[in-house]
């Protein structure tokens, strides 16, 4: 390209006027708008997941069956006669449901669209992604899948009931015409296709983005650790989801035209469905997680005032634990009826990954060790995560042995330990990061107060919902029941008013939120001080339009 | 009712002087279960082990993993105490730059390596134990259904009948009776034999599940899998179904009662006759290929 058409296509890009109205958020392609969308997606599928969530924990509560009869009353048109079958039905959609939209409709969109496409260009000091276009393409599809998610709900998937309740897992047989012969599963097949899709584009789009659009200077070893672990996330998604979706394809045409992958009687085999559906899902875990492990790193780094500890073996503990993670997906199956070599295999390599998992904790900790620490919001966030992190962390370990897990499988125990990973560690580290860039973000400070007791709120309640729950799985409380033997009731009683407490947790964030609108306390360029090196620190609050037309130069002691 | 009956189980075991302190002791240790067969209200730790397995188990958690994993735990909220009041910016104005330090880095990698190999070697014992399934005494096959359980008892041990266990709906409890656990049917077997289970269903998956046997099996339609206790005392032991399998996935209960030699004889030769019609009627899981895969 000739100096002169460089500056011809310069000129054109600087004189596009910023689009305003609906044009600006339903043509998007800046990386900020694109981001700013998929935050506000995500708060909205985090608060219908989390209603979902209270309204299950309303009905375990108690022992038989009080809320979800009224519920499928209302949602489903149930006579009374029919009310309780019904309701069964439902609470099993509400489950489903409930896994299906936190993951996809906003743990996943929060992290990685938006904190992502947010900072990941922000932080390599690129003018926007590689892709702008298919960008706003991957949101805009992630916004039809959520559509399809939700008709879901509403046509009938096992005979005479609504909605699919099969687990976020989707067997088969439950999953296929001899479970679920209604159209609901179908649109739930389709819905996960296209958040399928809108996952690698991003990721295409990040690691495009990463490889070839840092700044000069900025080599991969001095590239910061958000952008190292939406990196790895990347390559995950790329990897992984191609799997997932030729495995709801086969479901798919299994149900609608006639073939038998997971049929035996067509000489099928539903184990199939369950291996590739792990050699996803369990890489989609460390997708959930990665991101947060980097945002982590930064909002320790800076209020302790101090480079993050072991750079290098962060970020490669981070590479570790994606390469790991792609070959111990079994451990989600070893009551199948795997071979005694298989289960060694498996149980052996889950364990491994808590060497780099460990390198992480005790890498932030350093960090912190003969800091200056400063307790600001996302700090409180930050360090409670590490604390909860372990706790999930550990009891993986337990989880890990396939001798242990005999007890364990699809008891409630399960549940405690994903929810202390990615209930509280990942949605930890979303706070963290909310609280830690929303000042970069809008330009306006919140109100530390209020921030502060929203984390403390969150922290007790949430725990007092989960912790109680590993109880409940050592006793054998099997998951995903909605009426349990009545010697449950205790410690559900307690799980369900943690679950009430961290519905006021919410309110409270919403709260700071629109106190921070209303009251527009300015931020500064950098209201972290010296601690924040990172480089979306050295633009302005809200950042304009487009940053870095002139390429910033990396020095070489900067990461 | 179902109150009297577990105090009496207690009172035999631990004496009737000890009953307040075996509460006090259950919430102090998670690993003591009270329990038998059946969970304890507000238990927190496993139901008791009646099998060799869940012995070993049992002992693997509560011995092993759970004192490592408390441990780490408390380590690390004391590293973090430690850190927030010696290290907050009023103690330590000025922080310090070290970034790296590659023993301390050696150290955190090879000591949890270190660990980890101290829960290996128990953990591929009991692993070991699992699953590899001494000659059977007593074979007995389990089929998943929505939403019950079918038990075949094969004829060359004086069976050749299956019925069907279904719960006990809620109104029809009788005193002694639990609810959601309780069955019509329950599958008998003989106290102190090795039992094979073979495990398969019907339509969707289910999982066979007695924690008091450390056992869990999934039950996949065309297959055959297989599991294994050998109880060591007379009762009856419950479990539910562990595999998301539909509207009834709470209401599927498993219910084995292990009596005798002599009344498990007595009983084989009473269900072969009450059961005696079944023993003709087709069997549903034949048509998904039941004599498939077996690991």
């Amino acid at each position: 390209m000739s100096a002169n058409t460089f500056e011809r296509h310069h000129e054109e890009q600087v004189s596009h006027a910023t689009p305003t109205g609906w044009r600006r958020w339903l043509f998007a392609t800046n990386h900020k708008d694109i981001g700013t969308l998929y935050l506000i997606f995500a708060i909205v599928g985090g608060f219908l997941g989390g209603a979902m969530s209270i309204l299950m924990r309303m009905e375990l509560q108690e022992p038989g069956i009080q809320i979800f009869n009224h519920l499928a009353e209302i949602v489903n048109g149930a006579s009374p006669e029919t009310a309780i079958d019904a309701a069964k039905n439902l609470y099993n959609v509400t489950i489903t449901t409930h896994g299906l939209i936190m993951i996809f409709f906003s743990v996943m969109p929060a992290l990685i669209g938006g904190f992502g496409n947010w900072f990941v260009p922000l932080m390599i000091g690129a003018p926007d992604m590689a892709f702008p276009r298919m960008n706003n393409m991957s949101f805009w599809l992630l916004v039809a899948s959520l559509t399809l998610a939700v008709t879901s709900l509403f046509v009938e998937g096992a005979p005479g009931m609504m909605g699919f309740g099969g687990g976020w897992v989707l067997y088969p047989p439950l999953s296929s015409n001899t479970g679920h012969p209604g159209p609901a599963m179908d649109f739930l097949i389709l819905s996960i296709h296209l958040a399928g899709a809108s996952s690698i584009l991003g990721a295409i789009n990040f690691i495009t983005t990463i490889f070839n659009m840092r700044a000069p200077g900025m080599t991969l070893h001095k590239m910061p650790l958000f952008a190292w672990s939406i990196l790895v996330t990347a390559f995950l998604l790329v990897l992984t989801l191609p799997v997932l979706a030729g495995a709801i394809t086969m479901l798919l045409t299994d149900r609608n035209f006639g073939t038998t992958f997971f049929d035996p009687s067509g000489g099928g085999d539903p184990l199939l469905f369950q291996h590739l559906f792990w050699f996803f899902g369990h890489p989609e875990v460390y997708i959930m997680i990665l991101p947060g492990f980097g945002i982590i790193s930064h909002v320790i780094s800076t209020f302790s005032r101090k480079p993050i500890f072991g750079y290098l073996g962060m970020a490669y503990a981070m590479v570790a634990i994606g390469i790991v993670g792609l070959v111990v997906w079994a451990h989600h199956m070893y009551t199948v009826g795997m071979s005694l070599d298989t289960q060694r295999y498996f149980t052996f390599a889950t364990m491994v990954i808590a060497v780099p998992t460990g390198i992480k904790i005790f890498s932030w900790i350093a960090t912190m060790w003969g800091g200056s620490i400063a307790f600001r919001p996302p700090m409180l966030w930050a360090i409670g995560f590490v604390f909860v992190f372990t706790i999930g962390g550990v009891t993986g370990v337990v989880l890990a042995n396939a001798g242990a897990d005999r007890a364990f499988h699809e008891t409630y125990y399960v549940v405690a330990h994903f929810h202390y990973v990615l209930s509280i560690g990942a949605v930890f580290s979303i706070f963290a990061g909310f609280y830690y860039w929303f000042p970069k973000m809008t330009g306006y400070m919140y109100n530390e107060t209020i921030a502060k007791a929203h984390f403390w709120v969150i922290f007790v309640s949430i725990n007092l919902t989960f912790f109680p729950q590993h109880f409940l799985g050592l006793a054998g409380m099997p998951r995903r029941y909605i009426d349990y033997p009545d010697a449950f009731t205790l410690w559900n009683r307690i799980s369900s008013f943690g679950a009430y407490l961290s519905g006021i947790g919410a309110i409270l964030f919403i709260y700071v939120i629109y106190d921070a609108f209303a009251k527009k306390r300015l931020a500064g360029n950098n209201p972290w001080g010296p601690g924040a090196t990172t480089l979306e620190w050295t633009v302005s609050s809200p950042p304009p339009f487009h940053t870095f037309e002139t390429l910033p130069i990396i020095g070489s002691s900067e990461h | 009712m179902r109150f009297a009956r577990s105090a009496a189980h207690r009172i035999e075991r631990f004496g009737e002087g000890l009953l307040p302190l075996s509460f006090g002791l259950a919430a102090l240790f998670p690993g003591v279960a009270l329990a038998d067969g059946y969970p304890e209200p507000g238990q927190i730790g496993f139901q008791e082990a009646v099998t060799p397995i869940a012995q070993e188990l049992q002992f693997f958690h509560n011995w092993i993993l759970l004192p490592i994993i408390t441990a780490i735990c408390l380590f690390v909220l004391g590293l973090l105490i430690y850190v927030i009041f010696r290290f907050n910016e009023k103690a330590n104005p000025v922080p310090a730059q070290i970034s790296h330090h590659s023993g301390l880095e050696v150290a955190w990698t090879v000591m949890p390596v270190m660990i980890l190999v101290v829960i290996a070697i128990p953990s591929f014992r009991l692993l070991t134990h699992q699953l590899t399934i001494p000659p059977a005494d007593i074979t007995m096959k389990a089929t998943g259904k929505q939403w019950y359980w079918t038990y075949t008892y094969p004829k060359d041990q004086g069976g050749g009948f299956e019925f069907d266990s279904e719960m006990i709906q809620a109104a029809d409890l009788k005193p002694g009776d639990i609810r959601q656990l309780s069955v019509d049917n329950e599958a008998v077997v003989p106290v102190g034999k090795v039992v094979l289970v073979q495990v398969t269903a019907a339509d969707v998956l289910h999982s066979f599940t007695v924690p008091s046997f450390g056992i869990r099996i999934d039950a996949t339609p065309g297959r055959l899998t297989e599991t294994w206790f050998k109880a060591e005392r007379e009762g009856i032991y419950y479990g539910q179904c562990s595999k998301i399998c539909g509207k009834d996935h709470s209401d599927m209960p498993i219910a084995i009662r292990v009596v005798s030699e002599e009344k498990y004889e007595a009983w084989l030769a009473e269900a072969s006759k009450k059961f005696a019609l079944k023993d003709t009627a087709p069997v549903h899981f034949a048509a998904n290929g039941a004599s498939g895969v077996k690991q």
